[in-house]
């Protein structure tokens, strides 16, 4: 018994490791070829780590190109969408899971059209209602339909996690004279906290990395985000993969470093989104 | 139950409703409405009131044509191969990771690493991992394997240049599946398990006998999701192929985008936007009716 267990364990390890060599090969081609001089690009076999490394390329990427400009813009972006989010889709659930009013439910259900429709299908009549909002080369533009594409999926999750929050809280605090605003911004949110992280994650990443939508309503360079800059970077200079991949490092930083802080939430994120084994 | 707190809380639930349905209308149904009306002119974007009512004919045009029909044949491909690979490597690993290990933590992790890295740049590191001269994959198939004597042009060939488009999406995906698995896998009671064990089923038997019966609810939710997540792929396709050589590496998305910003028919792009929406309805229908758990259980 005790030997069998043994031999599944190095058995496991053996696949686990093996797995987990193919997911860090293109991880790992990325970041050796941003270190890599132009010369190097398409020197084979490839080495570990290049040599000669350099630090040009990032030096390059980041000065040319109004690449802090873009930065600045997916900042602003990613950002605010995030804040209008968690802000727009706990009031929504909030309504949901504590207030009683007419046709609730169907509400409801119409809002959970949001999760069914994917984003790509509506930007042929986004872009033509955005031409008539003014919203058409605006980062408002990007950051509106941003929160609209997530408000379904956040405000579901979060109906679920305020309805947990026990009924006794909520007569001691209307027992008071309190109004459900108080309620609501005095209790209900500061003890969800976790799930409000689940929804921060959620819409940072998707504003952060979305590409199809920006790509149709920015016209003018200026407005540019990362992955718009990035993708138009390559396709201008075909062969410059030292640049593209140390500009996308850099673009890569703000998500690791909200994945590293929030890590423990994403696994929880998913289990309270409603999938049960 | 006529209390104070069981009335209609209308005014306050105006006030918490308001603005998500303001966005909602504006940018979602309101749209997702005008888009079937788009489908069916000849649409005029510069001058609205020059557009022709065409009936369905844009649909009519779509379904006659062979880049469409070749679009759909490359969605469908790509949604079957990467859903199942996704699916039954996830569901290893998973099971792999669910046990007690040292470094599963880190382990898990690492695999989700993937999972974060944004599309569009997972989509041009496969197109440089996939070039023709001088790429990794070529350099492995050729010198490492020699499974080829010449370099393949993956991106130059019609059926081949879907091959690093698949394969970006499964090395990006297994790592969600993985947690989705974990968490579903998390529910199952070990002592059920033991008992199993204890019975003298072997693993074989423990999986087909209650692992999978158990995780029911979790893999009906990965399909649905996996098969949506397919059929509406777009990044990958539009970074890597861009729809080349001829149009022929298409998925129904670049489609859509190359009639609407690229030809500008507007009224053509929004008929295949809509094919595909009824496609996936249908789809989501069926599934949930084959799916659903049978009765009295």
């Amino acid at each position: 018994m005790k030997r069998s267990r043994i031999k599944i364990n190095i058995l496991s390890y053996i696949l686990l490791l093996l797995g987990l060599f193919i997911v860090a090969i293109p991880l790992w081609y990325m970041v050796s070829t941003a270190f890599k001089p132009q010369t190097m690009i398409f020197e084979l076999p490839p080495q570990i780590w290049p040599n000669p490394s350099t630090f040009n390329n990032f030096i390059k990427a980041l000065t040319t190109d109004n690449f802090g400009l873009y930065f600045w813009n997916s900042t602003k972006v990613a950002v605010t969408a995030t804040l209008l989010t968690v802000a727009v889709s706990s009031m929504l659930a909030f309504a949901f899971a504590r207030l009683n009013f007419k046709f609730k439910e169907q509400l409801f259900y119409l809002l959970l059209l949001g999760m069914m429709v994917p984003p790509v299908m509506l930007i042929i009549p986004q872009f033509v209602i955005s031409h008539w909002l003014k919203l058409y080369n605006s980062l408002w533009g990007l950051i509106l339909v941003y929160v609209t594409m997530n408000i379904s999926m956040q405000t579901f999750l979060l109906r679920g996690v305020f309805e947990d929050i026990p009924k006794d809280l909520e007569e001691a605090a209307m027992m008071d004279g309190g109004s459900p605003w108080m309620f609501f911004t005095r209790i209900v949110l500061p003890l969800s906290g976790p799930g409000l992280a689940v929804v921060v994650i959620n819409s940072f990443l998707y504003s952060w990395e979305e590409y199809a939508w920006a790509n149709v309503n920015i016209g003018d360079s200026a407005n540019r985000t990362l992955p718009i800059a990035i993708a138009l970077f390559q396709s201008a200079h075909l062969t410059q993969w030292g640049q593209v991949f140390a500009a996308s490092l850099v673009a890569l930083i703000p998500v690791v470093i909200i994945f590293i802080v929030f890590q423990r939430y994403f696994v929880q994120g998913i289990s309270t989104t409603g999938i049960k084994g | 139950m006529h209390t104070k707190k069981s009335r209609n809380q209308v005014i306050p639930a105006i006030i918490f409703l308001l603005p998500g349905f303001a966005l909602f209308f504006v940018f979602f149904l309101g749209p997702l409405l005008y888009s079937l009306r788009i489908s069916f002119y000849n649409w005029n974007f510069a001058h609205v009131d020059r557009s022709v009512f065409v009936g369905f004919k844009n649909y009519i045009d779509q379904l006659k044509d062979p880049i469409f029909h070749r679009a759909v044949i490359n969605t469908a491909v790509y949604t079957a191969i990467t859903v199942i690979v996704k699916m039954v490597l996830g569901f290893i690993v998973a099971n792999l990771l669910n046990q007690k290990l040292r470094g599963r933590t880190f382990l898990r992790v690492a695999y989700y690493l993937p999972v974060i890295t944004s599309w569009v740049i997972v989509s041009l590191l496969f197109t440089y991992m996939f070039s023709g001269q001088g790429g990794l994959v070529n350099y492995f198939l050729k010198n490492v394997l020699h499974a080829t004597s010449k370099n393949i042009m993956w991106l130059a060939d019609p059926v081949l240049a879907l091959v690093p488009v698949v394969l970006v999406d499964i090395w990006k995906g297994v790592g969600w599946t993985v947690i989705i698995f974990l968490a579903g896998l998390q529910t199952i009671p070990t002592e059920l398990i033991e008992a199993a064990a204890v019975d003298g089923a072997n693993n074989w038997e423990r999986l087909i006998k209650i692992i999978l019966p158990m995780m029911r609810g979790t893999l009906v939710f990965l399909l649905v999701v996996l098969i949506l997540g397919g059929l509406n792929a777009y990044v990958p396709f539009q970074l890597i192929t861009h729809g080349d050589p001829m149009d022929q590496t298409h998925s129904i998305l670049t489609l859509m985008y190359r009639a609407t910003f690229q030809r500008m028919d507007f009224g053509n792009g929004a008929a295949i936007s809509y094919l595909l929406t009824l496609f996936v309805f249908i789809l989501s229908f069926v599934q949930l009716k084959l799916l659903r758990k049978p009765a009295g259980e």
